[in-house]
């Protein structure tokens, strides 16, 4: 049994936040005169049960304002909790964001030793770590440089470089992933790879559920305040967008008509488990000359997946002097994702152009396997191993 | 046992040297406006109040007097001008780190600690120039200055903690600074208040600034000095190390209260 590295026991937290201005003794004195408190709290934290093992690779996601950060930093002790209590064994090195303390008046030498100093660590640790800590950002030659001079890229790289290698037992992130160029990306990826290997304890807060779930060996979705799962990467992200779809995101959209001089178009869509079913609904306002309507489906990058014209799959003329619906029934052989309907009429000859409506009704995938690898688009395929003589 | 743990210590001196090596970066003179700065000050205080409007004509080694009182003066103000903005301004760390926060409050006043040091050798070299004997009472300056520094970062501790919420209290301590430097006998010599009103020397006596700059001007350079003690009496005497105590027991007792506090106030 692995041992308990963080344990936290029913914890509340709750900000004070300020309604009126109270900064300024005029302002506190008036407040409390006419018997305003002057602030009003803010509960962000309501009872969090957690443990975590040594070796544990931890994302937690959560919306903007769950109050995963907030957790984040009551977990590096930063914050006093209202209730409840954080016990950590070991060595945390939290990362809430990089370069804390950070000056660019001092070279990058002087500010690794200060920032090593910050996050307790003696100079004979930082040292030991020295070494490592300049060659991953690769900036050898800029040590006795003054932090000012360097590029914001190349600060952002030190200062990855002092989280990631500085030799903690339990590291803490946050949103600090998407860092640097391509190439030094990939490179703390590798690292992080490694760090799972090494059984190292991580705690990473992100908004990335690509990087839970490649690195991650468990993940906690924090709304609202508590813990709202707990579980595996997978299960966990899959709750994610579940829940970042009921407010914004629409699973299909409610029928709302674009109109323009010659016609009025309408439409929505529905995810069943293996079809996608589709209607659109038209109705010329005014005349128009052989139309012919094309649907298009787009993928959220812009690629067409899906296209349907009128005149190509119908025999006869599309007449829209009475609304008339075009259903769709596709078989739902399309990756994870989002996806817009489109519809454009023309003419038959495509020489007129009557009206082209971007995203007339919206639809989404969620992901239906278990492994984020494992992907649901099968290209027919055939394969065979020559072997070297 | 040590007062801070090993790596407060190290935390402390990253942050004290930091801090002064960046304060004179970019000058010409670099540290050397360590000194320069309270010699300018007190050069100029000497031509105003003992050349033209002739204080303290009778007091022996009177420069030294003055240039004592200066820098003990310089040191208190500066001291406390940096602790009472040192939270606040260190705020992007507080926020984002966890250490202990009165490592901020004593980084800050570091430098004006350093600085005096510094001060003190000139007022050695000034001292002896003047033709002051050197003598065993000199190492009685040390308890003396212990007593300012644990004033004045008792107050900064304080005001600094009160400082995050009242943006105020750091105005309103620049003002006091200025009053209080009439109310110290740095320019003027004690005895010109004591022929007017006894009862407002011994008041002035009782502030526990004025009671080091006299006791270390006493043990220093000249045995004619007005001292506390001698003064309103032994136990009246004790009322300013009293207020010393006090203030830096509150000032303790409120930070340990609210630091936990710091990250989501400041």
């Amino acid at each position: 049994m692995e041992k308990t590295v963080i344990k936290v026991t029913n914890l509340y937290k709750s900000f004070k936040l300020p309604t009126e201005r109270a900064w300024g003794i005029k302002q506190a004195l008036f407040n409390r005169l006419r018997g305003i408190k002057g602030f009003k709290r803010q509960k962000v934290l309501r009872g969090i049960d957690l443990e975590i093992k040594e070796g544990e690779f931890i994302g937690i996601v959560g919306k903007n304002g769950s109050g995963k950060s907030t957790l984040l930093k009551l977990l590096a002790k930063i914050y006093e909790p209202d209730k409840g209590s954080v016990e950590v064994n070991g060595r945390l090195v939290p990362f809430i964001e990089l370069g804390v303390g950070f000056n660019p008046e001092l070279t990058g030498r002087e500010n690794i030793y200060m920032n090593g100093a910050l996050l307790g660590f003696s100079n004979k640790e930082v040292d030991k770590m020295y070494k490592e800590i300049v060659e991953f950002a690769e900036l050898e030659e800029f040590m006795d440089q003054k932090l000012k001079n360097y590029s914001s890229g190349m600060q952002v790289r030190l200062a990855f470089s002092i989280a990631i290698r500085a030799n903690g037992d339990i590291l803490l992130l946050d949103e600090v992933l998407a860092v640097g160029d391509e190439a030094f990306q990939r490179k703390c990826f590798a690292y992080f790879a490694k760090l799972k290997k090494e059984k190292k304890t991580v705690i990473l807060v992100t908004h990335s559920m690509d990087s839970v779930q490649q690195f991650c060996s468990r993940a906690i979705l924090v709304n609202d305040g508590k813990i709202e799962a707990d579980g595996s990467p997978i299960e966990i992200s899959q709750k994610y967008r579940e829940l970042n779809f009921e407010n914004g995101a629409q699973l299909s959209t409610e029928e709302k008509a674009l109109v323009n001089q010659f016609i009025e178009v309408s439409g929505d869509a529905k995810v069943e488990k293996n079809k996608v079913l589709l209607n659109v609904h038209l109705k010329e306002t005014a005349k128009m000359d052989d139309p012919a309507a094309v649907i298009r489906i787009y993928q959220e990058d812009g690629v067409m997946v899906y296209r349907w014209a009128s005149d190509e799959k119908l025999k006869e003329p599309l007449d829209l002097s009475k609304k008339t619906t075009i259903k769709l029934e596709l078989d739902n052989i399309l990756p994870d994702g989002n996806f817009t309907v489109s519809v454009a009429v023309k003419s038959h000859d495509r020489a007129s152009d009557y009206g082209t409506f971007n995203n007339i009704t919206s639809f989404r995938i969620n992901p239906r396997n278990a492994y984020i690898y494992d992907t649901f688009w099968k290209i027919p395929e055939k394969f065979s191993i020559k072997k070297g003589k | 046992m040590s007062v801070i743990a090993h790596k407060n210590t190290i935390l402390l001196k990253e942050l004290v040297k930091t801090d002064f090596k960046l304060r004179y970066q970019g000058s010409v003179l670099g540290y050397l406006w360590a000194v320069l700065r309270p010699l300018l000050m007190f050069a100029i205080l000497y031509i105003v109040f003992a050349k033209v409007l002739r204080f303290g004509g009778d007091i022996p080694h009177y420069p030294v007097y003055l240039l004592v009182g200066t820098v003990l003066w310089s040191f208190f103000a500066e001291c406390t001008g940096q602790g009472i903005h040192s939270i606040e301004q260190r705020g992007d760390l507080i926020r984002k780190i966890n250490f202990p926060k009165y490592i901020v409050v004593v980084s800050a006043t570091s430098t004006a600690v350093i600085n005096l040091l510094i001060n003190l050798c000139v007022v050695v070299v000034f001292a002896l120039l003047n033709g002051v004997e050197i003598s065993w009472s000199w190492l009685l300056v040390l308890p003396s200055v212990i007593e300012l520094y644990v004033l004045a970062l008792g107050i900064s501790l304080l005001l600094g903690t009160i400082n995050i919420k009242f943006k105020d209290i750091g105005s309103i301590w620049d003002v006091l600074l200025q009053a209080m430097f009439y109310a110290v006998p740095v320019i003027y010599p004690i005895t010109m208040v004591t022929a007017v009103s006894p009862a407002i020397a011994g008041i002035i006596l009782t502030n526990p600034i004025a009671q080091v700059i006299q006791d270390v001007r006493y043990n220093m350079i000249t045995k004619e000095t007005v001292i506390s003690w001698g003064y309103t009496g032994i136990w009246w005497s004790l009322a300013s190390i009293l207020i010393v105590v006090v203030v830096m027991v509150l000032a303790v007792l409120y930070f340990r209260k609210k630091s936990p506090y710091f990250a989501e106030e400041v």
